[in-house]
């Protein structure tokens, strides 16, 4: 493990953590699940493109093309190296939303048949929930689901049978709502047993944890560039080689094919077959100089420092549990990521977002794009604190404190 | 947005007026807040065109359920159409201070559903309006 920067340090590599709110209170980022700052080395990789080299790839002949060319083609190979994949295996999309829904349209219409089932969890987030509600009604599949018990952790005693049947299992890393770490290493070799294809919903996997898609075995595997330090517009889709080869173009158009006549179009190889369009050239070269700060301070150095911050927060706020406060999910470190649902008291979440705000702290509150579970639990809305790698306890201070203003601004 | 929450204003979200049914409403109609889930339902008694009795209900933050509740203490007694003409600044006066474009449409949720059980279908936002 190399990293050895303090949160302090680190973010003093994001410009917007330095900039004073409108009250002139330090900001206090609290929303990295919904979608992480940028370094300034990500910031200038966009600018160094659109001032230096910007050009369309893959067919400019002169050397600011094939420049722009390189520098895309590393990315992809950068990101590819980061989880363990071959670069041909690694689909641009805009996000992890993007991705799930290509195997559906794919993937899923060409193998998911009436009376098959797909296996999901009572944990999702709506992108890795709708898509699979849309190919069951178009296919006449059956949706099935993992429960979770109160704390947001999966259910897993039923598992075989639960399997039983099952054309695809999609599910998520982690909660994006409960931090909840999925264990993927009692999953996925069920799965496998029961003929399972297997697609993980990374979105709030990569950006936390160190993944390596070979070592957890799974099919396909989606997530997001905007989570993980990266710009917005540029995702990912891991996807096994023989599957893709398999698997039916997603968008025609340019660069997807290889030869084309007025009646007939011959498909390009792996892995420009589904990208179609001129892509979004600058952000997958930013997503590679995300990938490589990250790199740097080594995943490893992520998830501890998050292990850190999740344990010091419920320690910080377990006072706070007398008058009022209750937090949801595992409440243990070892168990979830950087996430923490809660709500204080009487005040409703919007409620204590906007009171926070007066402070400079940006939290979430409302359903987190998962209002099946949330119905399941009975809560109408959660406040949520998310922490990366820029946060540091004095963050955490600053939300217990902001907590204790709502208490005082609600006469609690 | 912390100097929102007045007294007046808590009191209206934990004691709220007119909460409840009614028998037999002339009207009603409710709706909720897609960005946060926050429901209304609005119910009006109606006689000779006026609002003689109103019952609110629903779930949701202290900026639409007070307002809410302010609202119905407006319009009790207004007539019919009148309350379909009831524009934000209604609920601005009621609360007595600005609210954050962000949460504009919790302060008028229940003016939205208000008026749309005045008209007989779903009303406009009245923030876009």
């Amino acid at each position: 493990m190399i990293a050895v920067r303090t949160a302090e340090a680190i973010a003093a590599d994001f410009p917007i953590l330095s900039k004073p709110t409108s009250r002139g209170k330090r900001l206090v980022y609290l929303d990295s699940a919904a979608t992480s700052q940028k370094p300034q080395a990500v910031i200038d990789t966009l600018v160094t493109y659109y001032s230096e080299y910007n050009a369309n790839i893959h067919r400019g002949v002169y050397e600011i093309a094939e420049r722009a060319t390189e520098a895309f083609e590393t990315a992809r190979s950068t990101v590819a190296h980061f989880i363990n994949a071959d670069h041909r295996e690694v689909i641009w999309t805009r996000n992890a939303t993007e991705a799930i829904n290509l195997v559906g349209y794919t993937w899923g219409l060409q193998n998911v048949r009436s009376g098959d089932v797909i296996l999901t969890s009572q944990l999702e987030h709506h992108s890795n929930l709708v898509p699979w509600q849309l190919l069951a009604e178009k296919t006449g599949a059956a949706l099935r689901f993992i429960p979770a018990d109160d704390r947001g952790i999966l259910q897993l005693d039923d598992l075989e049978k639960l399997l039983e049947g099952v054309k695809l299992l999609a599910i998520s890393h982690v909660s994006n709502t409960l931090g909840t770490i999925t264990q993927l290493d009692r999953i996925v070799p069920a799965a496998r047993a029961a003929g399972a294809t297997i697609l993980v919903d990374g979105a709030q996997g990569v950006p936390h944890l160190a993944v390596d898609v070979k070592a957890l075995d799974v099919d396909f595997y989606a997530f997001s560039g905007h989570k993980m330090l990266g710009p917005t517009g540029i995702g990912v889709l891991y996807g096994k080689r023989a599957l893709l080869e398999a698997m039916p173009p997603f968008l025609a158009g340019g660069d997807m094919i290889r030869k084309v006549e007025y009646e007939h179009t011959t498909f390009n190889e792996l892995p420009w077959k589904f990208e179609a369009g001129t892509s979004n050239i600058a952000d997958a070269i930013g997503l590679a100089t995300a990938v490589d700060y990250l790199s740097e301070l080594g995943m490893d150095w992520v998830r501890l420092h998050e292990r850190d911050l999740l344990g010091y927060a419920l320690e910080r706020l377990a006072p706070l549990e007398r008058r009022g406060l209750a937090l949801y999910g595992p409440k243990d470190p070892a168990l979830a990521s950087g996430v923490l649902s809660f709500n204080f008291a009487d005040v409703h979440a919007h409620d204590l977002a906007s009171i926070l705000d007066t402070e400079g702290i940006c939290i979430r509150a409302g359903h987190h794009c998962t209002m099946p579970l949330m119905e399941k639990m009975g809560w109408p809305a959660t406040a949520r604190a998310s922490f990366y790698i820029y946060n540091s306890k004095a963050d955490i201070d600053a939300l217990a404190e902001g907590i204790e203003k709502a208490a005082r601004v609600f006469k609690l | 947005m912390d100097d929102f929450y007045r007294d007046f204003i808590l009191d209206h979200y934990r004691n709220p007026r007119n909460y409840g049914h009614l028998d037999r409403p002339a009207v009603s109609a409710e709706d909720l807040n897609p960005l946060c889930g926050d429901t209304i339902r609005m119910e009006f008694e109606v006689d000779d065109g006026v609002v003689r009795e109103v019952r609110f209900s629903g779930k949701g933050c202290a900026i639409s359920q007070a307002s809410a509740s302010m609202l119905t203490e407006t319009i009790k007694g207004m007539k019919l159409e009148d309350v379909a003409k009831l524009s934000k600044d209604v609920v601005l006066e009621n609360v007595g201070i600005g609210i954050s474009p962000t949460r504009m449409k919790c302060a008028t949720l229940g003016l939205r559903v208000a008026k749309s059980a005045a008209i007989g279908e779903i009303a406009g936002w009245p923030d876009e309006e």
